[in-house]
């Protein structure tokens, strides 16, 4: 039903409001740290760049999902959502490992107003990378119980929207955090 | 043809009852709009007493000066509980519970479009106000911060009690389920009109909950946002709204009023709807330009958004920003003004029928336009800087929200009533507490306009003796007084017509959009047959196929 695919648009556009409110506030801060850590003096934007690629690639193999959906190929269905899936994972691992970095630097949520902005940006898109990975499980979950005859399913094209949304912000994240820190 | 013309006046179905079917399960589990749109009521109709109490306890405090009746702290607790209750779980709900209840039918529907996500906003609703509620009877007490928590005053080292915590906490899940249905409403108008109801046959109630469901969905993810930064702020150390760690407390009120403006027009425009509904049906005429109310809406929604710091003009943003958030609000005077002008055009010449719901209706107008013209006022930043923060802002604000949404609620509860219950409320205890409101809410509120341009400041417990202050106040606690009694009235008609109102029959008011078309209360599957919609106004069709709305119309 056009209702399914409905609901998740109209969702996606309030939660770019939320996130939209973030990047102002991290805007907002950019030019105000006098002293201690800023994103340009603590940052690494070729590892994080990289750990990036394995995010926007997971949209990639999204798409085949449901591209294989369509041609009823069952097989690459489930390859390709758990592809996804260990790809969103392996980014959500290199964000751990930013952090903890961060972390054992002394460089927190209440160091100063670049730690704030930080990490309230990137624990909220990080929060929501886990959640789709939380759905993502249970489309594979689904997909091997056999629940998707193709060549349609409201599951898959409302979750790949989702998971889209989640990359699409991170392009924008990752352009307002590290591009423009390093550019 | 069907002939579905509603003309029993007998009731057969039993009225909504926790005995019936499987008791309380049958309410906590369901996933019924009509049962969770009675829950909302129910709900806000407790809410409406509790932040009632609570403004009579502050009217009390300051029914004279020098008053040692509450406590500073104590007040504050008062005023902060008394704004959100009466935004956030009194007015936003009721307007959202009235909507879950009647869109589906209004539109010719059998449920909304995910009934299991109305049920969820419902309970986030419910629980968020049990979190706000529940820290008074914590160490700390309830938020003590105004209903705007302006940092850096809601933050440490400020504030070192928890009660901006569980309101931030509170809000935040209420507001969630406000987005989900916001959501269920935008899809449920758009996808399940029945065939017929074409977007421009729509009634203006559903016209009006569509643009204010597209600002709940746009708007409340600016507070939830800004909730969060305030927990982070306030539970791990974050540094978002304090000065003093290099945060912005301008940031914060820049985040509150970009959605609290909106947030105005979300508690009036459902409240447009209510009335737009009203006054056609007891003046037996069409509405006025249906047209221009419902595209006047969309204007009202879309400026909205761009108006929020003229509650910053004390903040000094310079005169560029100042002038531009200035003229931005006045237009929305236009809007405003064009749906006044219809309602009072459909009025003109119609064979009015002063029974209560057109009566509220009436005073809403009269209470909501000046309202309106002291908001045109203090949009002119002069003006506000020489009231902002005093008695004639609180007398604003009560005139919008009070004369305008409250009244239109009460209109709406008449005027539906027999929908949801099969049976009447009785029309001389709702006279009684028409009046009683009328008399108590101007005398109440209009003298604070007086008191405001005299300069008494609103947020303190107590005042100076000075000329003509002790006076004036104890007119406008008497004045609450006759609200709250009002009230009392007003809860008597529920709890005595519940029991022994005078059956409604389908369509007591020979009103002609599609709800009425249903028995009272409505059945489980809302409609045994959906009558044709080939107009604005399906049941006049049915009742007089020979003069259609729509020339084109007629059925053969």
């Amino acid at each position: 039903m056009a209702n399914n695919r409905m609901i998740v648009g109209f969702f996606i556009a309030s939660e770019s409001i939320f996130f939209l409110m973030l990047i102002l506030a991290y805007v907002n801060f950019h030019g105000s740290v006098t002293d201690g850590p800023t994103a340009a003096n603590s940052l690494n934007p070729v590892v994080t760049g990289i750990f990036s690629l394995f995010l926007f690639a997971s949209s990639f193999t999204i798409w085949l999902a449901g591209k294989s959906l369509r041609n009823k190929n069952h097989l690459m269905l489930k390859v390709w959502i758990l592809a996804t899936i260990v790809l969103g994972a392996v980014f959500i691992f290199g964000q751990g490992l930013e952090w903890s970095g961060l972390i054992e630097k002394n460089i927190t949520i209440s160091r100063n107003v670049f730690g704030t902005t930080f990490f309230t940006l990137t624990g909220f898109h990080g929060f929501h990378v886990c959640v789709g990975l939380i759905m993502l499980s249970l489309l594979l979950g689904l997909a091997l119980a056999g629940d998707f005859k193709g060549p349609k399913s409201d599951a898959v094209e409302c979750i790949s929207l989702y998971w889209h949304f989640v990359d699409g912000v991170w392009v924008v994240v990752f352009s307002v955090i590290y591009l423009w820190a390093f550019l | 043809m069907s002939s579905r013309i509603p003309i029993v006046p007998e009731n057969t179905i039993p009225l909504p009852s926790l005995k019936a079917n499987n008791g309380l399960l049958s309410w906590v589990a369901s996933v019924d709009h009509k049962q969770i749109g009675i829950m909302y009521l129910i709900i806000t109709l407790v809410y409406f007493l509790l932040g009632g109490l609570e403004a009579l306890l502050i009217r009390v405090q300051l029914a004279h000066p020098g008053n040692d009746f509450l406590t500073p702290e104590t007040y504050n607790q008062l005023f902060t509980m008394h704004g959100t209750t009466m935004i956030f779980f009194v007015v936003m709900p009721f307007l959202i519970g009235v909507g879950v209840y009647l869109l589906p039918l209004m539109i010719g529907a059998r449920d909304m479009a995910f009934p299991r996500l109305n049920a969820l906003s419902f309970w986030l609703f419910f629980f968020g106000g049990i979190l706000l509620y529940y820290s008074f009877f914590t160490q700390s007490g309830a938020p003590d911060v105004g209903w705007f928590a302006y940092a850096p005053l809601s933050e440490k080292p400020f504030s070192l009690n928890k009660g901006p915590t569980y309101w931030a906490l509170g809000l935040l899940a209420s507001g969630i389920g406000s987005v989900a249905s916001g959501l269920n409403n935008v899809v449920t108008i758009l996808t399940m009109r029945t065939p017929g109801m074409t977007m421009r046959r729509i009634p203006l109630f559903v016209w009006m909950m569509l643009v204010t469901s597209l600002l709940l969905v746009f708007v409340i993810p600016i507070i939830t946002a800004a909730f969060a930064m305030m927990l982070l702020d306030s539970l791990l150390g974050a540094t978002f709204f304090t000065p003093a760690h290099g945060g912005s407390a301008i940031l914060w009120q820049h985040f509150f009023w970009g959605f609290g403006h909106p947030e105005v027009y979300i508690l009036i425009l459902p409240a447009f709807g209510i009335i737009s509904e009203v006054i056609p049906v007891f003046s037996r005429k069409p509405i006025y330009g249906y047209e221009f109310v419902a595209a006047s809406t969309v204007a009202i929604g879309l400026l909205s958004l761009g108006v929020w710091a003229h509650h910053m003009f004390a903040v000094g943003l310079g005169n560029v920003a100042n002038a531009y958030f200035s003229l931005a609000s006045m237009l929305i005077a236009i809007p405003t003004g064009i749906k006044v002008l219809n309602w009072v055009a459909t009025m003109w010449g119609g064979r009015i029928n002063f029974a209560t719901p057109m009566l509220f209706a009436t005073a809403f107008i009269i209470e909501f336009v000046i309202g309106g013209l002291t908001g045109v006022a203090i949009a002119s930043v002069p003006i506000d800087w020489v009231v902002t923060d005093s008695y004639f802002i609180v007398a604003h604000f009560h005139y919008a929200i009070f004369g305008g949404s409250v009244f239109a609620i009460f209109a709406g509860v008449y005027y539906w009533f027999p929908k949801f219950t099969g049976r009447m409320l009785s029309e001389t205890l709702g006279k009684w507490h028409f009046w009683l409101t009328v008399i108590g809410f101007n005398m109440t509120f209009f003298i604070q306009h007086f008191l405001g341009v005299m300069g008494m400041p609103r947020r303190t417990y107590t005042y100076y003796d000075m000329p003509y202050w002790g006076s004036m106040n104890l007119i406008s606690t008497i004045g609450a007084m006759i609200l709250g009694l009002s009230v009392i009235v007003f809860v008597w008609n529920i709890l005595a017509s519940l029991r022994h109102g005078k059956p409604a029959g389908d369509n007591p008011w020979n009103a002609w959009t599609l709800e009425w078309a249903t028995t009272s209360p409505a059945a489980v599957e809302n409609f045994e047959l959906v009558p044709p919609v080939r107009g604005r106004r399906p049941l006049w069709d049915l009742a007089y196929p020979d003069m259609p709305d729509e020339p084109g119309a007629k059925i053969v």
